[in-house]
């Protein structure tokens, strides 16, 4: 992966648009970030190969980006993402990574299913 | 001192979970002659450190930590790994009875006197705790006469408190070159980490020297049952 320029990914973001393309989102702190902080409230999200077919996709804001999908019925969105890279089975793989590179949000996009 | 046993089954979720603290004791049954089954419920898929610059993505993260773990089975001598295919992440997620029966499974299969695994509700996370509960939950079911040994690992901050001190301690400082290859076989999760640890070792810190030559279980009491 490298550092996102967003213009290249706003053109990867148009050539998945209008096609069924399947989803991984995960947002993440870790498992172990209420063992390391007691009290630190722990929450995230992942779900992996939903079918959606979005009409418009954009890349908002500096670097961390914004990336958001607009659905004919519904939203998807990541905040945080600062890499991305289209794979040898041409799937856009978008993530967050901090500065220690630990990810704490990946959106990936295929037109094939992801691996279970 | 280090017991002998019959064959010694180790359940894990993620490939390095037996680097840290059994990796030691796994070479010396395997130095003893004692046959050593490692079964890793997953591939770590959801391992968060990617680099940065990133080495991996979230698709190819997999495939180097099942080379890792593959690596990290040759250095410790170990033979007969298994990879059960499971996903990181979701094992609490899947069926009770689903996860008994591929206990069970290797159970029946290995006939182990002694099952290495998580203290379930005492492990931190989730796939932790989940691979604790379908090992103890399996082993419950045998007749009480037949029952393998199970030492297992606790590390959640209320440890002490819920049950005490650990009670097995094996010495394995013949083996610490075999646990240190371990360790770095995982390096996408360990580099960091073991980069610490060596300069802690070189100074002869002797925390660091009783982590790297003592490894500590608690047995798995029957009268004071997690459920």
């Amino acid at each position: 992966m490298e550092i996102v320029k967003p213009d290249q990914l706003q053109e990867l973001l148009n050539s998945y648009a209008n096609k069924d393309v399947y989803i991984h989102l995960e947002t993440t702190n870790g498992a172990y970030a209420a063992h390391f902080k007691e009290g630190f409230f722990n929450a995230g999200a992942f779900i992996r190969n939903v079918v959606v077919k979005y009409e418009l996709g954009k890349v908002a804001g500096e670097s961390p980006h914004r990336i958001g999908l607009k659905l004919p019925s519904g939203w998807i969105y990541a905040q945080g993402i600062t890499h991305y890279t289209v794979d040898e089975h041409n799937r856009l793989l978008m993530a967050g990574l901090d500065p220690d590179g630990k990810l704490a949000v990946a959106l990936e996009i295929s037109e094939t299913p992801f691996t279970y | 001192m280090i017991k002998e046993e019959r064959h010694v089954l180790v359940v894990f979720p993620h490939p390095d979970d037996e680097a840290f603290g059994v990796s030691g004791t796994i070479s010396t049954y395997i130095e003893m002659g004692v046959p050593v089954t490692y079964a890793c419920l997953t591939l770590g898929e959801m391992g968060r450190n990617l680099g940065n610059p990133p080495f991996a993505n979230r698709e190819t993260l997999p495939q180097i930590r099942k080379q890792e773990l593959q690596n990290a089975a040759a250095a410790m001598g170990l033979t007969d790994l298994r990879m059960m295919g499971l996903r990181d992440k979701t094992i609490e997620f899947e069926d009770d009875e689903k996860m008994i029966k591929l206990i069970t499974d290797l159970i029946e299969e290995t006939n182990p006197s002694l099952i290495i695994t998580f203290y379930p509700g005492l492990s931190v996370h989730p796939d932790h705790d989940a691979t604790g509960r379908a090992v103890v939950r399996a082993v419950r079911r045998m007749k009480e006469s037949e029952r393998p040994t199970l030492y297992t690992i606790a590390f959640a901050n209320n440890t002490a408190e819920t049950i005490g001190a650990p009670d097995i301690f094996h010495n394995v400082e013949g083996a610490a070159q075999k646990k240190l290859n371990t360790l770095n076989a995982h390096a996408s999760q360990t580099v960091w980490m073991m980069r610490d640890m060596e300069k802690r070792l070189a100074e002869k810190d002797p925390e660091a020297l009783k982590w790297l030559h003592e490894e500590k279980f608690f047995t798995y009491k029957w009268d004071k049952d997690f459920e």
